[in-house]
């Protein structure tokens, strides 16, 4: 009998299960993929919203300005790229700057420090690139970004390391009331817990609809992204928004905290809710709308494309429209919805883990352990370490001096240790997200062979065994299939 | 701190050719850096021939190739580096080397000149907007040249080309070979960039489509490739709506262009040219960062290795001198000439049992050749007596010569290269597939090693095309 289980490891239940680890609890997570960070979580614009965008009162707002003044000493304490670049929301017609100081407004009513209004001259001065139409901004300095994978993965390996444990490959496929709790049913498994945290991203509304009579409805809102190579990753410094114009939502052009550009998101309900393709239409309307923002979109530079899914609620009769859904269900005792978490909710996530924490120990009680362990350490970057740092690392293991993947500068000696650590990298996916082994300009073109390799000799099996994320994304085949000579 | 006279950067062909010109203009201590665990570069895993018939006067595979210069690099007991990463590279009156490997960890050199040849590297899915998943079994045709031909490993069953360079031709002949169906090669372009002989023997001998003026519009497969989108383009290349036609696949393999590796020569300053992506150099191949030269892939890209060879030992040649008597005067940039490129235009309904496109030189008639009914051959298209000799012998009596690999046991690899001695008839490839197949030889192996006696019973032998080390 557990006492939590957790539904879905994305940032929304690490966060949780990390935040739950504090306490002398039974806690386990149930993750349908392979690794955790597989879902929305893994496809989003790594930005820590200061907080001026969700109205005054509702619980987006709290959480996102609690979550954003946490994050940095977060990052420190569990090791993931973060960086405070601030934001700037580009207005781009001059009878429309009203809208900057109703942004200001709200964003101080809800307690965002230092944001203030730029002339086009300020503007300049921070953004020489920024496009010719921009006559005004509102600056918002706490506004930072993150790396998304390196966030979620930081938590759950804390919390591994805290005693949660994790099952991948369990897609949770039904929900039933039990004497005490409820019984989980996944495909290998049932298990028994006293409560459990709905924390299924765009899938939030299925697993709510298991137990509860008030039912909701999700249908994911996609948001497409086009990702361009380090070299002009310095072409802005600050996060580019748009003031919403005629036109629809704003694009974004932002550098990532490892200093490639990012543009995007569109924004298109679909009715599927793996339905993470891009589409020609949708890199179009990037390349068009973000030119508004910098004067040239450079688009011979894009490495990739890739696209998120937003839980957008369209159904339910609780709560506020708009907010996250975040409690017990009316009519469930025990079962604690996570549900709506839309943007921002990666910049909430070290706030959304301590509120329902809070909600869980209410129903709990449960003692504080004495033995938490609060930091933990990231894998050594090869390619920003210092040259002593470096002479260190290789002399521990030679492993670190064979560089894998050429673009990012990765060793075979932090390829193994993503796969070596708690939770470690069962695909390649999971190791390009640990390390950034194939995130490069050729897109893992030269270390793709290499890092399956790896892969097969550190978990012993065959290389046509080793996946890029889900159990049909095979790379070769097997020697009975006549894939190997 | 190590030194060294002369510090090459990449150990290809290029890298191997300019250490010898270099050795032979008096420069003695040479150093090669090669990331790799063999000399060779990108040569490995070409292991089709067509390569050294300017240099040699003969038809080599790329390993054979390599081999000669690997030979000759060591005959002159040139020092070389493997497993050793180049991340950073400084010019100047002293040029300095950052290097990366298992043994020495990070460690610097110092050097009176670098030369650079890092080769290039292909463009990805990502450089070309194609939208759609992001599943597993997209690949660059090089990545699964090196899965087939190093690896031993096959990347996919149901294979779809995009891009008609001979990279994309041979690797469609190479998934043949081993057993997959390539169900179509797709160019964008209204003409193949690839040679007229890789089209006949590459797709026309195996029933392969090309599919000119036509692209990959979307990837469909969330986990791994499923399918994919081919859409007609117009004439701005943009794909027309209505065309759109689904081609069920597991594998896509990316064969559209290579781009120069130039992160180093960025890293150390150099001026680069926009038109062939390379660095901006004089006549004497010298950067504008002094001290550093650059040939090969890097400074353009080449089709012919011959090439390659021949403008190293240029860079190797002014690398010694500049070493030996001095810095001179930069000069004029010159841009390499870089030859035209060829544009193999088809007809798109062409019969290719009857319609022959001539190989015996670059014109490449397309030769109508009918067997009439006394059994006699009428010919008609060809503009001189090679294209008839050449469809008599295609039609009455076609031979090929077979590349592929056999896996080896206790070397340092798992399969050596291997080729047909001499050609066979065409009709006897599968069967010289399936003994190829089968065999099994054990390291060590050396270039020219008989490993397949009388073949499919032609009496022409399987020799290896490349070395194999006991491991
Ligand atoms: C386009 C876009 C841009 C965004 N930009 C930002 C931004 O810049 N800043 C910001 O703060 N936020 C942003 N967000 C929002 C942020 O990404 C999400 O709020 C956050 O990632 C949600 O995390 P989650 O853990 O709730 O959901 P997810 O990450 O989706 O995790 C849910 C997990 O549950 C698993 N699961 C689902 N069903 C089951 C089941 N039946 N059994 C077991 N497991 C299951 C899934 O596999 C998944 O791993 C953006 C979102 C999108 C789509
Ligand atoms: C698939 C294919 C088919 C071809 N077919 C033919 C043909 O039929 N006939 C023909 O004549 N030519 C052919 N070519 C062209 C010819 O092979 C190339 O032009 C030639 O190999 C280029 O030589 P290079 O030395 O410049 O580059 P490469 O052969 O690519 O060598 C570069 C070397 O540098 C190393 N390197 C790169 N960066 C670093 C670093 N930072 N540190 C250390 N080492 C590094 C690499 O590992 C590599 O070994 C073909 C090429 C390809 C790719």
């Amino acid at each position: 009998m557990y006492d939590v289980i957790i539904i879905g490891a994305g940032v929304s239940g690490c966060a949780i299960a990390r935040e739950l680890s504090r306490f002398q609890l039974k806690i386990l997570v149930l993750e349908k993929e392979l690794d955790v960070c597989e879902g929305t979580s893994k496809a989003n614009s790594g930005i820590v919203h200061a907080g001026y965008d969700a109205g005054p009162g509702t619980l987006k707002a709290r959480l996102n300005v609690e979550g954003s003044r946490k994050m940095e000493t977060l990052s420190k304490e569990l090791d993931f790229p973060y960086q405070r670049n601030g934001s700037l929301v580009l207005c781009f017609d001059p009878k429309e700057k009203d809208k900057l100081w109703e942004l200001k407004e709200r964003g101080e009513a809800n307690g965002v420090e230092g944001i203030c209004i730029l002339d086009r001259q300020k503007l300049l001065e921070l953004e020489p690139n920024v496009g010719d139409a921009a006559v005004a901004a509102l600056y918002a300095p706490t506004g930072a970004i993150v790396c998304p994978f390196g966030l979620t993965i930081a938590l759950a390996e804390n919390a591994a390391e805290n005693g949660v444990e994790f099952v991948f490959g369990a897609k949770v496929q039904g929900l039933e009331k039990a004497q005490e709790g409820y019984l989980v049913h996944t495909p290998k498994q049932d298990y028994e817990t006293k409560v459990v945290v709905n924390a299924a991203g765009v899938y939030a509304d299925e697993i709510h609809n298991m137990v509860s009579g008030i039912k909701m409805k999700i249908i994911p809102r996609r948001g497409e992204y086009l990702l361009y190579d380090k070299n002009v990753g310095s072409m802005v410094s600050h996060t580019l928004f748009q003031l919403p114009t005629a036109l629809g939502k704003g694009i974004l052009v932002t550098p990532t905290v490892h200093g490639n550009l990012l543009t995007g998101p569109t924004a298109q309900d679909v009715p599927g809710k793996e339905e993470t393709d891009t589409s020609r239409e949708g890199m179009e309307r990037i390349t068009e709308r973000a030119a508004l923002s910098v004067k040239e979109v450079p688009g011979r530079q894009v490495i990739t494309s890739f696209a998120g899914l937003r839980a957008h609620i369209t159904e339910f009769s609780e709560g506020e429209a708009g907010d996250f859904v975040i409690g017990e269900a009316a009519d469930a005792a025990g079962f604690i919805d996570v549900a709506g978490i839309e943007s921002p909710g990666l910049s909430c996530a070290p706030a959304t883990g301590e509120y329902v924490a809070g909600l869980v120990k209410k129903l709990l009680e449960p003692l504080e352990k004495e033995n938490f362990i609060g930091t933990r350490k990231g894998i050594p970057s090869m390619a920003l370490a210092s040259d002593e740092e470096r002479h260190r690392l290789i002399k521990e293991n030679p492993a670190y001096g064979n560089v894998v993947c050429r673009c990012e500068t990765v060793t075979e000696g932090e390829i193994l240790d993503a796969i070596r650590r708690p939770l470690g990298a069962r695909t390649t996916d999971g190791v390009k997200r640990r390390t950034r082994a194939g995130m490069g300009r050729c897109q893992a073109g030269f270390c793709n062979p290499r890092v399956v390799e790896i892969l097969a000799r550190e978990l012993q099996v065959e290389e046509s065994q080793i996946r890029k994320s889900g159990e049909d994304a095979w790379y070769i085949l097997s020697p009975e299939e006549g894939g190997s000579l | 701190m190590k030194t060294a006279d002369l510090v090459i950067v990449g150990g290809g062909p290029a890298g191997m050719a300019a250490a010898l010109a270099a050795y032979h203009k008096g420069v003695k201590d040479i150093l090669i850096l090669e990331r790799d665990r063999e000399l060779g570069g990108i040569l490995n895993q070409c292991i089709h021939n067509g390569f050294g018939l300017h240099r040699f006067q003969e038809e080599l595979t790329g390993p054979e190739y390599a081999v000669r210069y690997m030979d000759l690099v060591q005959e002159k007991n040139i020092s070389h580096m493997l497993n050793t990463m180049v991340v950073d590279v400084q010019g100047g009156e002293f040029c300095l080397i950052t290097a990366m490997n298992k043994e020495q960890g990070m460690f610097q050199i110092k050097a009176n000149a670098i030369i650079l040849a890092m080769g290039c590297r292909e463009r990805s899915r990502g450089a070309m907007n194609i939208p759609g998943y992001r599943p597993a079994g997209i690949y660059s045709a090089g990545t699964a040249q090196r899965y087939v031909n190093i690896e031993g490993r096959m990347p996919g069953k149901e294979v779809v080309i995009l891009g008609s360079g001979d990279i994309g031709l041979i690797m469609a002949r190479r998934m043949t070979l081993q057993g997959a169906k390539v169900r179509l090669v797709a160019e964008i372009m209204p003409y193949s960039g690839g040679l007229k002989r890789n089209i006949v023997q590459c797709l026309d001998d195996f029933g392969i489509p090309l599919k000119l003026s036509h692209t990959v519009t979307e990837i469909h497969g969330k986990d791994r490739v499923e399918g994919v989108t081919v859409s007609r383009v117009d004439e701005r290349l943009s794909p027309v709506p209505g065309t759109e036609q689904f081609v069920k696949c597991d594998t896509l393999l990316l064969s559209c262009g290579l781009i120069p590796e130039n992160e180093l020569s960025l890293g150390a300053g150099a001026l680069m040219d926009e038109v062939t992506q390379g660095p901006v150099v004089n006549e004497r191949l010298e950067t504008t960062v002094p001290g550093i030269f650059a040939c090969g892939n890097v400074l353009h890209v080449h089709d012919l290795v011959d090439n390659v060879s021949k403008e190293a030992e240029t860079a190797g040649a002014f690398a010694a001198e500049y070493i030996l008597h001095g810095e001179k005067e930069w000069g004029e940039a010159v841009r390499p000439k870089i030859p035209a490129k060829t544009k193999c235009t088809l007809p798109e309904d062409r019969d290719t049992g009857s319609q022959l496109i001539c190989i015996g030189c670059p014109v490449g008639c397309l030769i109508t050749a009918q067997r009439k009914e006394d059994g006699s051959l009428a010919i008609s298209g060809n503009t001189c007596g090679k294209g008839e000799a050449y469809a008599r012998s295609e039609m009455t009596a076609p031979v090929r010569t077979i590349t592929s690999m056999i896996r080896v046991e206790g070397g340092t690899g798992r399969v050596v290269p291997v080729k047909t001695k001499s050609e066979i008839p065409k009709g006897k490839i599968a069967e010289c597939m399936r003994e190829i197949k089968k065999a099994v030889v054990k390291a060590p192996v050396s270039v020219g090693d008989v490993l397949i006696e009388n073949v499919a019973g032609t009496s022409v032998s399987v020799v290896a095309t490349g070395n194999m080390r006991v491991f």
